[in-house]
């Protein structure tokens, strides 16, 4: 468990309340579960590292319990109850220093201390709100912004009024208020600014150190709500996904669509950038986590989970590193491991091994093959 | 010299065409090795035994229509001829082994070429099991609710649209046929709640003809878009029987392997009533093959163990899945599970998706 644990780079949540966790060398995928019996209330809603480590998982689900999954030991170890149901699922999970910052979608936002049960701090940023993150320079300011709720910064030092409240775009021409429908955002890293996705497929750039509350920068693309959004390591280029499968690359400082990513068949709900490779994870409904190439825009990794996703998390590591700290003995450990079969329900099905199917797909290739040869000849004799 | 070589040639192939391709090849022989030197080891090295081999004039190069054709005709005719006689020879070979012949070869069909779809449906799979026992049609497969169906069409239907409507709803259970109004789905969706249906289906009309059919599963249910093809009402079907009774009919689903098939497969299980009245006799069937559903509704009859007599009834068409979004209807704003994109998806002619 520990050792299949610690070889998945990629970590995913599914609405059925498994965290899954691939190993891109191996195209190997394992569940890692809670309980011995899955219901929906644990759907996972929002991951986040538990510590700048990454040796910790924090698994947020729709009835309001955070759990915090090791890697190292490869089960869950703490289980804390930050809110109820009735708050909705969570929306963004944050760490600020040894502090948990949660935000449901009711729009109260808390932050937990470790020992207490009660939040520390709590704050209302509005009804409805889509997404919460944190800015990874200053660790205690978070954003948030959802439907009819615009982008809010705050700093949770001074808790009483945000830092930044976004204006909305100007009326339309036909004087109408234009709606307004943040589904997610993330805090471009050099500077201040925010990028924000809509549901009404555009993509605006705020920059609070200027005194225009209004986008800076607006672009648009397609005609189905953006639900996902994540900066690759250059700065001035954007992926965004939405409800079709679409996935784009746009670019900040021109706002002209770069290029596109095939692939995904159903809406997009996670999407992550690596932070130092130029690649990006996507996971969405269809069930399969794509990996794709953001230089050139192929698909590197395709693999298949059976649960409908709703976020991804991408360790910091090298994505090809499956091995990890351990040598080459850890593999033969790993394979031991394996052969030895522990008392888990899902053990019959925490691999999902693409290797044997290949070969077979190989073989019938090579037969085909073969017998097209075969044919040929025959028809040369015929003539 | 060689403008008239080849149409030397090309008149005695016209004029000896009734003749056997053997001799034709001796004046050709003849008439090329006269040309060139260059020309005839060209020949020579192209055709080591050109004295067995009919000459590759590919049968293009004839300008004239009428003796391209008959030239054609006689080809092929060739062709046939050295099919049969090795199938025979095929034939007696596997009649003299007897016992020790090898097992017939399975001729390549696209269905048996399919690429490995790796969401296949296990049928042990314990998470997809949890997964489709939670979903959103648990409440009808655990029996607490009853399909209730309200079918309509998009504005202002014409006559096939009304008929096929109403042949509909006598083929499915406790379906009601409304008009459509110019009512906009989104709010007829929560009236439809409100009275306990569990299905919305509208079937879409273009120029007089169904086109299209949305399939949407009431609470909270998936949505999926299909396009409907080859629609044959009562009147059209041969050999056809009495019109269909009030009973269920029984439900055969067929071909639906993958998450995704599974997931429509549900969608039309949930039409009907979960206890089929067998003194009816009647079946719909939703055939699965190549993405494309056929539906077909019959009456059977046991005649003995063996034989059975099928009377086709009520109508028939093909759907085909466009795509399926989660949620009730909402085309713009709704997530979609699967979406067809067609020149992604159909570049691969051995690839299925349900």
């Amino acid at each position: 468990m520990a050792d299949r644990s610690r070889l998945c780079t990629v970590w995913l949540g599914s609405e059925t309340g498994i965290l899954k966790g691939v190993s891109v060398t191996r195209k190997q995928a394992f569940n890692f579960c809670n309980t011995s019996h899955l219901s929906r209330d644990q759907e996972v809603r929002a991951l986040c590292w538990g510590d700048p480590a990454e040796s910790e998982v924090l698994v947020g689900s729709v009835d309001g319990t955070v759990k915090t999954f090791s890697t190292e030991k490869g089960q869950f170890t703490d289980s804390r109850r930050c809110g109820g149901p009735a708050d909705g699922g969570f929306t963004g999970l944050a760490l600020c220093g040894a502090a948990l910052v949660t935000c449901g979608e009711c729009g109260t936002l808390r932050v937990w201390r470790e020992d207490s049960s009660e939040p520390a701090l709590e704050l209302s940023a509005g009804n409805n709100v889509c997404r919460m993150r944190q800015s990874p320079v200053h660790r205690d300011r978070v954003a948030t912004g959802g439907k009819d709720n615009g982008l809010k910064i705050w700093d949770l030092q001074k808790p009483d009024a945000p830092l930044f409240t976004a204006k909305n775009l100007r009326d339309d021409w036909l004087d109408l208020r234009r709606p307004h429908w943040v589904r997610d955002l993330a805090f471009i890293p050099d500077s201040d600014k925010v990028v924000t996705c809509t549901g009404y497929h555009q993509v605006h750039v705020f920059d609070p150190s200027s005194p225009q509350r209004r986008p800076v920068l607006e672009v648009e693309y397609g005609e189905y709500p953006l639900t996902a959004l994540s900066l690759p390591a250059g700065g001035s280029t954007v992926v965004v996904g939405n409800t079709h499968g679409q996935i784009a690359l746009l670019d900040l400082r021109k706002g002209v669509v770069r290029g596109c990513l095939k692939g995904l068949a159903g809406g997009v709900r996670g999407l992550q950038c690596h932070p130092t490779l130029p690649v990006v994870a996507s996971c969405g409904l269809d069930r399969f986590l794509r990996i794709h190439s953001l230089e050139d825009r192929t698909l590197l990794h395709k693999v298949y989970l059976k649960s409908r996703l709703n976020c991804v998390l991408l360790a910091s590591r090298d994505l090809e590193d499956g091995r990890g700290a351990a040598g080459e003995g850890g593999s033969q450990e790993v394979k031991e491991e394996e052969e030895g079969g522990e008392d888990e329900v899902w053990d019959t099905m925490e691999r999902v091994e693409e290797k044997p199917k290949r070969k077979t797909t190989e073989e019938e290739e090579e037969e085909l093959q073969k017998k097209k040869k075969s044919k040929k000849k025959r028809k040369k004799g015929q003539d | 010299m060689d403008i008239t070589e080849v149409p030397v040639s090309q008149d005695n192939k016209g004029k000896k065409k009734k003749n056997k391709k053997p001799k034709k090849k001796s004046p050709e022989g003849n008439a090329e090795s006269s040309g060139v030197e260059k020309e005839e080891e060209k020949m020579e090295k192209s055709e080591p035994g050109a004295a067995a081999f009919p000459p590759t004039f590919s049968v293009s190069e004839i300008k004239n229509k009428q003796r391209r054709h008959l030239m054609f005709m006689k080809f092929k005719q060739e062709k046939r001829k050295q099919k049969m006689q090795l199938k025979k020879k095929k034939k007696k070979e596997r009649e003299a082994l007897g016992d020790k012949a090898p097992p017939k070869e399975v001729p390549k069909t696209i269905e048996n070429q399919r690429v490995f779809d790796e969401t296949m449906v296990d049928p042990e799979d314990e998470e997809v099991a949890f997964d489709e026992a939670t979903d959103e049609f648990s409440a009808y497969f655990n029996g607490l609710t009853n399909p209730k169906v309200l079918i309509t069409t998009s504005d202002r239907p014409r006559g096939r649209t009304v008929r096929f409507c109403e042949q509909l709803a006598t083929v499915i259970p406790n379906a009601h046929v409304y008009y459509r109004r110019g009512l906009a789905l989104k709010r007829v969706i929560p009236q439809c709640v409100a009275r306990n249906f569990t299905y919305l289906m509208v079937i879409n009309e273009d120029r007089k003809m169904p086109n299209g059919m949305v399939l949407c599963h009431l609470p909270d249910g998936p949505t999926a878009h299909f396009k409907i093809s080859s629609v044959r009402l009562r009147k059209e079907m041969k050999r056809r029987g009495k019109d269909p009774t009030e009973h269920s009919p029984e439900v055969i689903l067929n071909n639906f392997s993958t998450r995704l098939g599974h997931s429509i497969g549900r969608l039309f299980a949930a039409l009907f009533p979960q206890d089929p009245q067998f003194v009816g006799r009647q079946v719909a069937t939703f055939h699965n093959q190549r993405d494309f559903i056929f539906f077909r509704f019959h009456r059977y009859i046991f005649k003995n163990e063996k034989k059975v007599g099928i009377q086709e009834l009520g109508p028939r068409f093909t759907l085909k899945l466009r795509s399926l979004q989660k949620g009730t209807f909402d085309s713009k704003f709704g997530e979609y599970e699967w979406v067809l994109k067609r020149h992604e998806m159909d570049a691969c002619r051995r690839k299925f998706q349900l």
